[in-house]
């Protein structure tokens, strides 16, 4: 099919272009995991297989790190990524009534996406933005001092 | 150079940026622009002051007058009346109600609450965090060049030693004396590694450090290697701080220009540079190890030691790694000596401590205080006391794995000492402050659901205890916990600490160590009685899976 083929097109290009900026080493490892997984929005199968063949590892070793680390994802994501805090800090300021919102609103439970694919919620631990909590992060954007009532309007920025 | 009439600082911390920081800042410029004001106003970024209750901010110099939270259009109306006219606009003066102590270096509050004290965190907030010409301006890179130009290497350990300077990343570990160690071994190679992958829930000191004061961290890493025989550094920085990772790489470019890195440092033929390594989201690699098998392009599980990272590190070489607290302690020492800085904090814990404050009060953010200070007067003074009035009933400090600190101990002083003897931990300096309203089984479950999901899982004690803990804490929450779940909880706190590998696993049964010590009787209500007290707990009577 077309589509599939310009999407092997696309990770091909982004695997090549993290090669380039940060060479085929050991050490920037990560980073061209992390800027593969920005680009495609995951980590598909082909990016790792072509990941290990340029830097002479066997896929298995890419692998074990693509799926330790929490901003690395294996598995195909939503359009729009929510990282919401689920750490002590936001969850004593109100944290469990964001949640709670998000998942209503979404119709979904933590970790999971949205039939038509718009939306990912992630549970994530501390995002370093503690003394506004209740926090999360959509996509790049960060958003404080979160009450359940502003949710819907938080959401409606990224339909369309 | 350049003199400016009048000087405006917008607030550029992540929050701030989220709420159109970036058109506020636009539309200084254009404004500024449109009535030919460019050349005698200076408009440059702020990073992140602590003060969070009035973003997006911006601050006009030199009134020292703090406007937020704006919009786009108040800009003009500041532009017209205050720039142009000299007059300050009253209506969008933020609010003096919520003035803290945490901006102390605001002229108008200059000296009302005597007890704070900036060393590492002086200069975020008044220089701009992107231009090196600022910060060479508040004496940077002085300690750099009197380090090279003035004093040996063992000069400068010895300083450093004398200060008294203990680690800040939790452990408390002398600086020096680690310095010292990377120093005599006989490798060639070293490095100089900055831990900035701070990640403990509730601690965001090195983010502002880093955005507000980047080539601090930059002139302690050159003085460091230095010290130490190393030429060359990474900063390893969580993934999640994007902001700081920018400005890191433009202060590390600017330093590069100016011959302050790169080769022949100020003509002393000391050669050292600095590389930025991001992290990927994984709580474990603040662990020097896990950091340094994360550096090396791996999983950040971490080694078993000894051998240390200061005979063993990276690459197999000598490594020196020091948070990013602790470095932004070294040029202030280098510059005014270990005796002015032994002036500060209490003998045996000389310095600062940045402490971040959240939770159920009246103003969160973070102070810089003398070390020794109580918990009492972080509430009381700071923190302007407890949200709505209600009561404090305990702390909790040094993010996740740091002690819960019931209200009985709030006097006791803030240092490493003092809490050792009390049996808590100061950790990272996070203060995360709760009222009565908080549910002790609640508060544990989350701290252990967070040791749950970032436990590497390379060893066994840490990655089935935790989850072992957290299905017995949520029984307990829906109340179908049984007298027996409190003796395996202790069963599982002691085994985490004593067979774990790491200090993650050794310190995640802390929480749970804390809460039958101090507030057993409220967990057992949950479980006799079948009730919360605080009715935070769902007690649906539903036995989870």
């Amino acid at each position: 099919m077309v589509v599939e083929a310009s999407i092997s097109e696309r990770v091909h290009q982004a695997v090549e272009n993290a090669l380039t900026r940060f060479g085929a080493q050991d050490d920037e490892l990560i980073p061209i995991l992390t800027h593969v997984n920005h680009e495609i929005g995951y980590l598909p199968g082909q990016a790792l297989e072509e990941i290990a063949h340029a830097l002479r590892k066997p896929k298995s070793k890419v692998f074990t790190v693509a799926s330790f680390y929490g901003m690395l994802s294996t598995i195909p994501v939503g359009k729009h990524v929510i990282r919401f805090c689920e750490s002590a800090p936001c969850h004593v300021v109100g944290g469990r009534q964001v949640i709670l919102a998000l998942q209503q609103a979404l119709n979904i439970n933590i970790g999971q996406t949205t039939s038509d694919g718009h939306w990912t919620l992630l549970a994530v631990s501390c995002l370093g933005i503690c003394a506004v909590g209740p926090a999360f992060i959509i996509d790049d954007d960060v958003y404080g001092n979160v009450s359940p009532d502003q949710v819907p309007a938080i959401l409606g920025k990224y339909q369309g | 150079m350049k003199t400016t009439r009048s000087m405006v600082l917008v607030s550029g911390d992540p929050d701030s940026l989220a709420k159109g920081a970036s058109e506020i800042f636009k539309t200084f410029e254009i404004e500024c622009a449109h009535l030919g004001l460019q050349d005698e106003i200076k408009i440059s970024w702020l990073s992140d002051t602590g003060r969070h209750d009035a973003l997006p901010m911006a601050i006009v110099y030199p009134e020292a007058i703090i406007y937020g939270p704006l919009s786009a259009k108040d800009v003009k109306v500041i532009v017209d009346e205050h720039l142009y006219k000299g007059r300050i606009v009253e209506s969008l003066v933020a609010s003096s109600h919520e003035l803290s102590g945490r901006i102390a270096w605001l002229v108008a509050r200059k000296g009302t609450l005597p007890a704070e004290k900036r060393i590492v965190l002086e200069r975020a907030g008044i220089i701009n965090p992107e231009d090196i010409h600022d910060y060479i301006l508040h004496d940077g890179y002085a300690a750099l060049g009197k380090a090279l130009t003035s004093m040996i290497p063992v000069d400068v350990i010895n300083e450093i030693d004398s200060s008294g300077l203990k680690g800040r990343g939790g452990a408390g570990f002398p600086t020096g004396q680690k310095w010292r160690f990377v120093s005599k071994t006989a490798s060639q190679k070293k490095y100089i590694i900055c831990n900035a992958d701070e990640s403990e829930p509730g601690t965001f000191k090195d983010r502002l450090v880093l955005e507000g004061d980047p080539h601090c961290i930059i002139e302690a890493m050159t003085i460091a290697g230095y010290a130490v025989g190393a030429d060359e550094g990474y900063i390893y920085i969580r993934g999640e701080y994007a902001l700081a990772q920018d400005r890191l790489r433009k202060a590390i470019d600017q330093a590069r220009d100016l011959g302050l890195l790169g080769q022949n440092i100020f003509s002393t033929g000391f050669n050292f540079d600095i590389h930025v390594h991001s992290g990927a989201g994984a709580y474990i690699c603040g662990e020097e190890t896990a950091l340094i098998e994360s550096i090396e392009g791996k999983r950040g599980e971490p080694r078993s030691r000894p051998p240390y990272p200061t005979t063993n590190g990276l690459w197999n070489k000598p490594t020196l790694v020091n948070n990013v607290e602790t470095l932004a302690n070294v040029p202030a020492i280098i510059n005014r000596g270990s005796t002015w800085y032994r002036s500060l904090g209490t003998p045996k814990s000389p310095g600062t401590k940045v402490y971040t404050i959240m939770g159920n009060v009246n103003v969160t953010g973070l102070i810089e205080v003398p070390m020794g200070i109580t918990l009492r007067e972080v509430i009381s003074i700071y923190a302007r006391g407890m949200k709505n009035g209600h009561t404090f009933k305990l702390a909790q400090t040094g993010g996740s794995s740091g002690s819960i600190i019931p209200a009985s101990l709030q006097d006791t002083p803030m240092d490493f000492e003092s809490f050792g003897k009390a049996g808590v931990a100061l950790g990272s300096g996070a203060l995360l402050i709760c009222d009565e309203d908080t549910c002790v089984v609640d508060l544990c479950r989350v701290l252990v659901n967070f040791f749950k999901n970032e436990s590497c899982g390379k060893c066994n004690p840490c990655r089935i205890g935790n989850d072992r803990a957290f299905q017995i804490l949520t029984n307990i929450s829906e109340g179908v916990g049984t007298m027996q779940d409190l003796a395996d909880l202790e069963h599982i706190e002691k085994y985490l600490y004593q067979m774990s590998n790491c200090g993650l696993g050794q310190t995640s049964g802390t929480p749970i160590r804390d809460t039958l010590a101090h507030f057993r009787a409220e967990v057992e209500a949950h479980i006799k009685l079948k009730v919360c007290p605080t009715g935070v707990c769902p007690m649906s009577g539903r036995k989870s899976k």
